[in-house]
């Protein structure tokens, strides 16, 4: 597969409209599109609402529908939504300074849960790979850890503070149980339990003294394999960090500090807000110019370490600022993008004929 | 504001006399062709928001001019530099935010909006740039009933 070879385009499959606000976050179930089982999407929005879309396979194009709206439960801005990795479960953080968690019972989503500590306004939420803990970050500068209980308990196990300014977004990493943030005071902050201690400790910061960003770090995104990160800034850039400890065999007692790979500029003249790693490899980005781009590794040149080339830029994307972008587990070309114009697209990335 | 006002005595100056916008061109006869927006309608939106300490608007204090508002209509783009009344104003942020809330709604949506400090002329101008300018903060600043109702009285309309 090379994709830079063929010219390729990304195709608007459907818009999704329902939302009476800016969609600030989407989630594909991780165990939906596959053996026949409809593929879902969870969306949340500045309209308090959350609403899961699901693919109607009994139709011959197979459109997306609305399949429930989940509301009166949060009272303000539903920020970010993310899937448990059985599906089962989505979390959902608002500013309301809470976190809900819904469970999927026959057709219908329940709130199971309200987890409540953060002071102010809740910005991301993320499950570590097996399920068992759940990341949350707060305008509060604090990431909360939670660890799922039997019977849909959930019990605070660290407040980890470090960062000096509200933490954007948390992201666990693909396989390991160490967790990522990401924050307005413009680093990036890797975090790991002590085995002895139960206590979560903050191994390393990247932060501008290493080649890291300038301005708020917006969101984060690792490579299928684990060692590579890619993230994303209001200081116009995409960063692209490497790590050996995922690849290298070691008993995870060892810690090796994440490196700065290489810096995509010039390439961005607004915020970028979004950033995500297809599983064969296509990094997306969804910005306030409206635009989604598309890069891939340029293997031309591997002297001066890993490169990435503009594979295509969609104007006009959206009519507003693109908040979310995520690639689809399933199928490795579906994409999905969420806007301030209150609409998500399903998108296709395809090989012009 | 009992407690002592920021700035106690502001200097006021008169208002610009209203310039009545240009017609335009019917030249060619289209009538119907999309005017574009310009400085001066921009700086119409927000030269009577009315400071958050006194009973004047930012266009008496001078905390924004028609010269401060840059427009590119064609890339749906701008900017406006306001000028605090002091160099310690705690207001700035409420006086930023006044103007991004007013343009929010008057401008159409495909409009990018930049609001940030004259440089110079802010104690801690780069914070609040920042906090302007980051739309997530500004989203929840919005939801906050207290600052909505500040803000609110500011460009509530004045009709004397």
């Amino acid at each position: 597969m090379d994709l830079l070879e063929k010219k390729m385009e990304l195709k608007e499959i459907q818009k999704l409209e329902g939302h009476t606000d800016r969609v600030w976050s989407l989630a594909w179930n991780p165990t939906t599109g596959v053996a026949g089982i409809p593929a879902m999407l969870a969306s949340c929005s500045g309209d308090k609402t959350v609403r899961i879309w699901q693919q109607n396979t009994s139709l011959p194009s197979n459109p997306w529908e609305c399949k429930a709206v989940l509301d009166e439960t949060h009272t303000r801005t539903v920020r970010s939504c993310a899937w448990s990795p059985s599906g089962k479960l989505l979390a959902t953080g608002s500013f309301d300074a809470t976190t809900a968690i819904w469970e999927h019972v026959g057709d219908d989503f329940e709130c199971v849960a309200t987890l409540e500590g953060h002071e102010n306004e809740v910005k991301s939420v993320s499950w570590n790979s097996s399920g068992s803990l759940l990341a949350t970050c707060s305008r509060d500068k604090s990431v909360w850890i939670w660890e799922v209980l039997p019977g849909n308990e959930f019990e605070c196990v660290s407040v980890l503070q470090g960062h000096t300014q509200d933490v954007k977004m948390v992201q666990w990493h693909p396989f390991m149980d160490v967790l990522f943030s990401c924050s307005y005071d413009n680093t990036i902050k890797v975090w790991a339990g002590d085995d002895d201690s139960d206590d979560w400790e903050c191994l390393q910061t990247l932060n501008e003294s290493n080649n890291g960003h300038s301005s708020t770090v917006w969101a984060l995104s690792f490579n299928s394999t684990g060692d590579k990160m890619v993230t994303c800034s209001d200081d116009l850039t995409l960063k692209v960090w490497g790590n050996d400890s995922a690849t290298k065999q070691t008993n995870g007692d060892e810690f090796s500090p994440w490196r700065h790979l290489c810096t995509l500029s010039g390439f961005h003249d607004r915020t970028i807000f979004s950033v995500h790693w297809s599983r064969e490899g296509v990094i997306a980005s969804g910005a306030a110019d409206d635009a989604i781009r598309l890069f891939v590794e340029n293997n031309d040149d591997l002297v001066e370490g890993p490169s990435y080339k503009l594979l295509l830029k969609k104007e006009k994307a959206h009519d507003m600022d693109v908040n979310s972008v995520q690639w689809s587990f399933k199928e490795n070309r579906l994409l999905a993008s969420a806007s301030d114009d209150g609409t998500i697209k399903i998108w296709e990335l395809a090989s012009l004929p | 504001m009992v407690a002592g006002l920021i700035n106690a005595n502001p200097i006021v100056y008169e208002k610009k006399e209203r310039r009545g916008r240009s017609v335009p061109s019917t030249a060619d006869g289209d009538e119907y062709s999309v005017e574009p927006i310009d400085q001066l309608e921009v700086f119409d939106h927000i030269r009577d928001i009315k400071d958050p300490e006194h009973p004047y608007s930012l266009e008496e204090l001078k905390v924004v001019t028609e010269d401060a508002v840059e427009v590119d209509d064609k890339h749906s783009h701008v900017r406006v530099t306001f000028t605090p009344t002091v160099e310690h104003c705690s207001m700035a942020t409420v006086i930023g935010l006044c103007i991004r809330v007013k343009l929010l709604r008057s401008l159409p949506s495909r409009y990018k909006v930049d609001i940030i400090v004259a440089p110079g002329t802010h104690a801690t101008e780069a914070a609040v740039n920042k906090q302007l300018n980051d739309k997530e903060r500004v989203a929840a600043a919005l939801e906050n009933p207290n600052l909505v109702e500040m803000v609110d009285q500011c460009l509530a309309p004045s009709y004397d």
